[in-house]
């Protein structure tokens, strides 16, 4: 028997938020829905938005839900976290929070938690005018064909939830979990996910250490530096959203960037900048940067 | 809350007069049946009742029982001494819903150089001679089948299998563990050359069961050691599960008259739920089946939730959904059958013992249409007209 919480048997119980919402038009709110999942998968989710337009703020959440126990206390969760929330703030909900909010899940069904994240992407880049089919044809490999899943999307949810073993990232995004073909491939992914974050600590910390010993960052430093930062760090995320990032100049603390894929056309790449670029360039590089799409 | 328990092919509850039974083994008569004191000897003797009993319920000798400690040992030593009999054949042929503790040891065989060929099932679980017929050759070492599937309760035809293994030359094993105690069974007329049984299957504790082995198969022993069993499974005797076996393959003997009622019981269940709840259906063949198990498939929801919602009411039964199985993958046994995605992730196995009571049955029949009926509200996919099945080919059809 699984070793459920409170919280999820209760919200499994008695869930909050389940059904439809009828599209009244007009009256200045819009209605949307996003889907994820399938019935040969065991779980699907389709979540109904209420948007108010003039405040891009989600006035009502509405699941249905197909699957099991935490799959419905997942769905139900996520309803309840993301009301009232800006869109821009309800896509830097993560898995995570969602597993948080029910007190945690057992490991193999984190994928329930994945789901519910994934349907909320799916339904404001839909109302936003953003392809799915672009967001879920990311150029990455596919590495598990039984429930395809690409290269792409692991190494989001490897970096994102910081995993180490193939069952973690079987029990997150299911990859791995039927013929098993694809574990070896699994295990490449999560060791040069660790190389690449290592390798990236220790460059940085070392650069820096060289240049405070001695004296400010050069803009050559600063460049390779950030160059690092992107690529190891910055960008897989975006690809497994669609979308990618380039580096176009760097003057002063000012980074110039370019945005493209589904980040160019996404109306929350303000959100991408402050908080997948800017942020974590001052982290990495230096306090005093400052990102600007160009 | 009191429990209803309808998983009696998990496991059952052991009856009050088995623990009775054991009970002095367990305190008083301590000894070790190997002793050449009498204190151990008389221990001896009580074993020597419970081979009685069991040779009893499977219509066999005394001399045919081996105990062993589960139905996954009874498994393994069969399919090992089989190979071992005749070990120039290479060639194994079982099914592909066997238990796990078949096709694993069957899998790792082919690692080891041998051929399996796992025969397919119809859509309401049934073998196929002709597939048989045609596998079959003379390096077939070994044709191990189950005698009825734990999932489904389908029966296969035991005999039949057994007649044309015979023909040519390969051992026939059986693994029994659902039958044992549910349908009547006669070694002496049989074609079965090796036939694994489990005692917790059969109201017995669990950690015992037994494997008949025909009298002069040339049985070698998977467990090396001493001269137990003589010498054909070593290890010293579980005595109080050796009694507690014996015990309850006596009453099994006894109550398989009484058989029908259990079938009535659960024809009732199946037929009230079929009646009362729409997009339901029974999984596997509708007469060919064990009297106590129904299998039921209820579309557009899935397993584990009405699991956890039976729970509510302490109703226990079990599921083949990919959500029970740790695993990803819904049953093996189902998906054989090729059934579609929206009855495999929505099945459910009620199994039910003697000790079940119309009672028991009226309160399940009472509280699922509730179950089904809020939790097919919450599903996107609540009916076959629902606008929601992106893979609806792949959910009608069934295997990827």
């Amino acid at each position: 028997m699984w070793d459920y919480t409170e919280k999820v048997l209760d919200l499994f119980y008695n869930p909050k938020n389940q059904g439809v919402i009828e599209d009244t038009q007009g009256s200045g709110t819009a209605v949307v829905f996003g889907e994820v999942g399938s019935i040969a998968c065991g779980d699907a989710l389709r979540l109904h938005l209420k948007i108010d337009v003039e405040s891009d703020t989600i006035l009502d959440a509405r699941f249905q839900t197909f699957g099991c126990t935490s799959a419905i206390a997942s769905s139900s969760a996520l309803t309840e976290l993301i009301k009232g929330l800006t869109l821009d703030e309800a896509l830097q909900i993560t898995n995570k929070e969602i597993a948080d909010y029910l007190g945690g899940l057992p490991e193999a069904k984190m994928h329930c938690s994945v789901m519910g994240q994934e349907a909320l992407e799916a339904a404001i880049y839909k109302y936003r005018g953003i392809e799915v089919e672009h967001h879920e044809e990311d150029e990455g490999a596919l590495i598990c064909t039984c429930f395809g899943i690409t290269d792409n999307k692991i190494r989001r949810v490897i970096i994102e939830n910081d995993l180490t073993t193939v069952e973690q990232v079987t029990s997150y995004v299911k990859a791995g979990g039927s013929c098993g073909s694809c574990l070896a491939d699994i295990e490449d992914l999560i060791a040069a996910v660790q190389d690449e974050k290592t390798a990236t600590s220790a460059r940085v910390a070392a650069e820096l250490a060289i240049a405070q010993q001695q004296r400010p960052l050069t803009t050559l430093q600063k460049i390779n530096l950030i160059q690092q930062v992107l690529a190891e760090e910055v960008r897989p995320v975006l690809l497994a959203d669609g979308g990618d990032v380039e580096l176009y100049d760097v003057e002063g603390e000012v980074v110039k960037v370019v945005l493209k894929g589904a980040c160019g056309s996404c109306s929350s790449s303000t959100e991408t900048l402050k908080f997948a670029i800017e942020a974590r360039l001052k982290e990495r590089v230096l306090p005093s940067l400052v990102v600007k799409a160009v | 809350m009191t429990v209803i328990y309808l998983d009696n092919n998990a496991t059952t509850k052991v009856d009050p007069v088995v623990i009775e039974a054991m009970l002095p083994y367990l305190s008083k008569y301590y000894g070790n049946p190997s002793s050449m004191h009498a204190f151990g000897g008389q221990v001896g003797q009580a074993i020597k009742d419970a081979r009685s009993q069991v040779a009893q319920l499977l219509g066999a000798e005394e001399s045919e029982i081996i105990f062993t400690s589960c139905g996954t040992e009874g498994n393994n030593t069969a399919i090992r001494a089989a190979l071992a009999a005749q070990p120039d054949r290479r060639h194994i042929i079982t099914t592909q819903v066997e238990h796990a503790c078949v096709l694993n040891v069957c899998k790792q065989l082919e690692k080891q150089g041998y051929t399996v060929t796992y025969l397919s099932v119809n859509n309401q679980g049934q073998l196929d001679l002709m597939e048989l017929e045609a596998a079959i050759t003379g390096n077939t070492a070994l044709v191990t089948t189950m005698y009825a599937n734990n999932e489904t309760g389908v029966i296969f035809p035991v005999e039949q299998v057994g007649a044309i293994a015979k023909e040519y030359g390969a051992t026939f094993h059986v693994d029994a563990v659902q039958v044992a105690g549910k349908l009547p069974l006669n070694m002496k007329t049989s074609t079965i050359d090796l036939l694994t049984i489990s005692g917790h299957k059969l109201h017995a504790p669990k950690g015992v069961g037994a494997l008949y082995v025909r009298r002069g198969f040339r049985f070698r022993p998977l467990l090396l050691g001493g001269h137990q069993e003589r010498g054909r499974r070593a290890g010293t005797e579980n005595v109080p599960g050796i009694i507690g076996l014996g015990k309850a393959a006596e009453l099994a003997n006894f109550e398989l008259k009484y058989m029908q009622r259990e079938t009535r019981l659960r024809d009732r269940l199946e037929h009230g739920l079929l009646s009362t709840i729409p997009d339901c259906e029974v999984n596997g063949h509708p007469t060919q089946r064990l009297p106590n198990t129904t299998n039921i498939g209820f579309k557009y929801i899935e397993g584990e939730a009405i699991l956890f919602s039976l729970n509510q009411y302490g109703i226990c039964a079990s599921s083949g959904s990919a959500c029970t199985s740790g695993s990803l993958e819904p049953s093996h046994v189902l998906r054989s059958m090729g059934l579609p995605y929206t009855i495999l992730h929505g099945s459910i196995r009620f199994s039910l013992s003697r000790l079940t009571t119309d009672a028991e049955i009226d309160r399940t029949l009472e509280v699922m249409p509730g179950i089904v009926s809020r939790l097919r509200a919450l599903s996107p996919f609540n009916s076959e007209a629902a606008d929601w099945l992106q893979d609806r080919a792949a959910a009608v059809v069934g295997t990827r």
